[in-house]
């Protein structure tokens, strides 16, 4: 996604057609600039999912879910490891969140979509939280 | 998680197959309570082979070998104690007409819990030991108790108490009002209701023995006999009153005024399916 990015931003940034190389270390610059501002917004949206995914009010995923940072952590779900490797597409994660008795009718985990006890940007989030686990 | 999470993916499945044994039992048109306590019975033993059936009544105790022993050790000095003098000296005494509660109950009140909630074929509706009480009071010219603590907690818990090791023993009359009571609160206990869209069954069918952040969740079968409790997250005594609006609550759902027409169903339904167990309150809880 950084490479898409990346790349669709380059011609913007050749001003100096004249000057390739003096262009390759600005797109270099810029590449880093922005893999480094996109690393620490999908890290402080992480950070957001943390507090949201722990807030008694809001997610409280730790009444049923073990997850790493968090204390008083109930049994009832399975306690949330390498999340990121067992939900390579986040979008099962956000499917799972919104409204797990989609995909399991009897499960006890609140619709945190469908209910609005989440918004979506929220999910999202917590979503990013749960891809660091 | 106290189990693995393949035990507990089963644990969802062997519910869901109980749910759907005891729907069709009820889909054949005909109401089969005596089935239903059967089936239910059954969900909780196999799923607990270990306890001791009679250990069901004591609730998040009979599901965690660490805290059964708290339990052990907190009986030697009963929190409820001061609860259970209160409720003595509350039931002997004389009402303003003379009378006192000894009058209103069969066997003068003592040992009969077991029987509550009992279907009253005069007013056509269940009765709970609550609402019994506060009939007395109010027919002798008494101010009713709130339903949810002290007095109310005290006299119940005595009268409890008089009525230990009875097995529950409750009974479904010949009359269509009172079958539709039951499967009233039947149907109550297992809608899922509130934002997070948790029914009663969510915690105490599909959860018991998990903890729900610390507190470790009571099997459905036997909630009721314990009751009332002394909980030290509440500070005090409550009812069953109580523990209904505080479930309900917990839920972020609107919980309905206690003794309601639902929450009396449904004491009656976990009364019923819980018959043969012994009454083992007052209770005390963590
Ligand atoms: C009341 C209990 C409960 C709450 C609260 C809860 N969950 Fe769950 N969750 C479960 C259960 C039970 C499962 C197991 C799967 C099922 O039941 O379908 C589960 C499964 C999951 C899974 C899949 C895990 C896996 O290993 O497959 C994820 C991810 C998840 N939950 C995230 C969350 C997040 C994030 C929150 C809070 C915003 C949350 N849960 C709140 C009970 C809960
Ligand atoms: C979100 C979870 C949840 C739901 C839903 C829920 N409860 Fe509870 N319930 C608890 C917790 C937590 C406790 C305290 C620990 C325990 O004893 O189980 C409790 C305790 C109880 C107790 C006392 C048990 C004891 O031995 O101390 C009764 C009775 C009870 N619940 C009935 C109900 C009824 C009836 C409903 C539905 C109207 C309900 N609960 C819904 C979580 C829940």
């Amino acid at each position: 996604m950084t490479i898409a990015r990346f790349t669709a931003a380059t011609p913007r940034t050749g001003r100096i057609a004249d000057a390739r190389r003096a262009g390759i270390v600005m797109t270099l610059v810029l590449f880093a600039s922005l893999t480094a501002s996109h690393a620490a917004q999908a890290q402080s949206s992480a950070a957001e999912g943390e507090k949201i995914a722990f807030d008694r009010s809001k997610g409280n995923c730790l009444t049923c879910h073990e997850m790493k940072g968090g204390t008083l952590a109930g049994s009832i779900g399975p306690a949330l490891t390498d999340i990121k490797s067992k939900y390579p597409d986040r979008n099962e994660l956000i499917a799972i969140v919104t409204d797990e008795t989609k995909r399991n009718p009897q499960t006890v985990m609140p619709p945190f979509g469908r209910n609005h006890i989440l918004t979506e940007k929220e999910i999202s989030a917590v979503v990013d939280f749960l891809q660091t686990l | 998680m106290m189990r693995s999470v393949l035990g507990s993916a089963l644990g969802l499945v062997i519910a869901a197959l109980t749910f759907g044994a005891v729907h069709t039992a009820v889909a054949a048109d005909t109401t089969n309570p005596e089935a239903d306590a059967k089936a239910f019975r059954k969900f909780f033993t196999d799923k607990f082979p270990k306890v001791k059936f009679d250990d069901f009544v004591n609730g998040p105790y009979s599901m965690d070998e660490g805290l059964y022993q708290q339990w052990k050790e907190k009986e030697e000095f009963p929190p409820y104690e001061f609860a259970l003098d209160m409720g003595k000296e509350l039931f002997a005494k004389p009402f303003k007409n003379g009378k006192t509660f000894a009058d209103c109950f069969p066997n003068k009140g003592i040992g009969i819990r077991q029987n509550y909630p009992y279907f009253d074929e005069k007013q056509g509706k269940v009765v709970t030991l609550e609402l019994a009480i506060n009939q007395c009071l109010e027919s002798n010219g008494e101010k009713p108790y709130s339903y949810t603590k002290d007095e109310m907690a005290a006299v119940t818990a005595y009268m409890a108490f008089t009525s230990r090791g009875k097995p529950f023993d409750i009974k479904i009359p010949n009359d269509p009002r009172a079958l539709a009571a039951y499967e009233n609160g039947k149907k109550y206990f297992y809608t899922r209701r509130g934002q997070l869209n948790f029914s009663c069954a969510s915690c105490h069918v599909q959860s018991p023995g998990e903890r729900i952040r610390a507190e470790v969740l009571a099997p459905a079968i036997g909630i009721l006999n314990a009751m009332p409790i002394y909980r030290s997250e509440w500070g005090g005594m409550g009812t069953i009153s109580r523990r209904f609006t505080s479930c309900n609550s917990q839920v972020r759902g609107v919980p309905l005024n206690p003794q309601d027409d639902e929450y009396r169903d449904v004491e009656y339904y976990l009364s019923y399916v819980s018959n043969g167990l012994p009454i083992s309150g007052p209770g005390a809880r963590p």
